[in-house]
């Protein structure tokens, strides 16, 4: 028993089918929860009032943005490497739901520093990087549009993701040099004396939970969906020749 | 190698070639941005920097996918391919074409261009610097995402989307050092960060694009 089984394409459709529903409750639930208990159960924040509850939204959100990433980051080299081709789809399925996720994280960073900061925008170091990674993002997804075959479009965007890895890695330091900007540090980090306060911190952590459910939700059921279409394509392609 | 670096330049230096459309393009930004902006000499020099930067990337962003494409459509890619030279030193190759054509010239005119912009005078020889250091950044990795969108029919406009975020740090760091220039500050750490970008780059990129170029000639 190894991982390697689910690059059988067949045994990770069996086994998605299996776990889907119970992504999709728990997602339900620990959102519902979450977001519930944040918005409605938690006091307002000293110096913010209300609009502090866009953090359960904003924080998780934003940690999705670079976690899809990441995780395209090691499907694409898992198909560089091993050529699973469910790898590959996995890593085609993610890049919208992390594009989604990055939006959302400047939309409602944008909702936030609006009444905090007094601007929608700024060019701040952290939210200089999330543009930068929107275009990555974009970028990604249009090379997968714009290649008809399947491996070449594959290898093509594996290659693009890692070195567009680097690439970011280096814009979100190099940003860095401009000033220390208006965004506040970490401060959810787990070894620091300065977080926030369990108040909050609690119905974040769960939906925190609830997000990353929600990306491995969504990020199955598109996998699945792109297995299938591919299925349909051999399928049709054998009936052309037959 | 040598014939093939001069092949390059040839066929860019001929007519039809592109040669002198970045150049043109840098020109021309260079004169519209202060009748756009406005004679106002302290705006002009504070953004200078900028400016001039950033009409450096987009003018060598013009001729990107001239690198790959037109090999590509009459098959000499394919002939340079099975050629006894490995296809890492043509990508090189290539690149360091591209660059001799508009990021060398680009360095030079920039100076000349520069007094429209009324950049202070301690900025000049940091502006030529940071040029000649970052533009060869900017063909390597113009030549990355060039590899990568070689089979399009339509790859121009994807080609400038996946690779402005790659320019990112480039131009972040080079318009530190003339900026920082200008205003007789230390540049020390983005000069050295803005060579290492471009050794980096140079020394990595070639593989990364070859491999591109390698599935799309497949």
């Amino acid at each position: 028993m190894s991982i390697w089984e689910y690059a059988n394409p067949k045994k990770f459709m069996q086994t998605s089918a299996w776990a889907l529903p119970w992504a999709v409750g728990l997602t339900v639930i620990l959102l519902i929860v979450g977001l519930v208990w944040g918005f409605f159960f938690t006091p307002d924040d000293y110096k913010q009032g209300s609009t502090v509850k866009i953090i359960y939204l904003h924080v998780p959100s934003a940690m999705m943005a670079i976690n899809a990433w990441v995780m395209m980051l090691v499907t694409s080299l898992i198909w560089i490497v091993r050529r699973h081709h469910v790898s590959a789809l996995a890593a085609k399925a993610a890049a919208p739901v992390g594009l989604t996720f990055t939006l959302i994280a400047l939309v409602t960073g944008a909702l936030w520093g609006q009444p905090m900061w007094g601007t929608w925008w700024a060019w701040d170091p952290r939210l200089t990087s999330f543009l930068i990674l929107t275009l990555f993002y974009f970028g990604y997804i249009a090379l997968w549009a714009a290649i008809e075959d399947p491996d070449t479009a594959a290898d093509l965007t594996s290659i693009l993701c890692l070195v567009g890895s680097v690439f970011a890695l280096l814009s979100r330091y190099a940003v860095n040099f401009w000033n220390q900007g208006l965004h506040q540090g970490a401060s959810l980090s787990l070894d620091k004396e300065e977080n926030v306060s369990d108040v909050f911190w609690v119905p974040l952590l769960v939906c925190i939970a609830g997000f990353v459910l929600l990306f491995v939700t969504m990020v199955l059921l598109r996998t699945r969906t792109e297995i299938r279409s591919r299925r349909l394509k051999a399928l049709l392609a054998r009936e052309r020749v037959a | 190698m040598k014939a093939l670096l001069l092949r390059d330049l040839r066929l860019a230096f001929r007519s039809g070639g592109g040669f002198g459309l970045g150049l043109a393009f840098f020109f021309l930004l260079s004169v519209l941005v202060p009748l756009g902006v406005g004679p106002e000499g302290g705006t002009l020099a504070r953004i200078a920097p900028g400016i001039l930067w950033v009409g450096a990337l987009l003018a060598c962003l013009l001729s990107l996918d001239r690198i790959f494409a037109l090999d590509h459509e009459d098959g000499s890619l394919d002939l340079l391919a099975t050629a006894p030279i490995p296809l890492e030193a043509v990508v090189a190759l290539k690149a360091l074409a591209h660059w001799i054509v508009t990021g060398l010239p680009l360095t030079l005119i920039a100076p000349g261009l520069a007094i429209f912009l009324n950049l202070p005078p301690a900025g000049y020889p940091w502006l030529i610097l940071s040029l000649l250091l970052g533009t060869p950044a900017l063909s390597i990795i113009g030549a990355f995402g060039a590899a990568l969108t070689v089979g399009l029919r339509r790859g121009g406009l994807l080609l400038s989307l996946l690779v402005l975020p790659l320019y990112v740090p480039t131009l972040i760091f080079g318009g530190e050092v003339v900026r920082r220039g200008a205003e007789d500050m230390a540049l020390g750490t983005p000069l050295a960060l803005l060579a290492a970008i471009s050794l980096g780059a140079t020394a990595l990129l070639p593989f990364a694009a070859a491999s591109a170029l390698r599935v799309n000639l497949r």
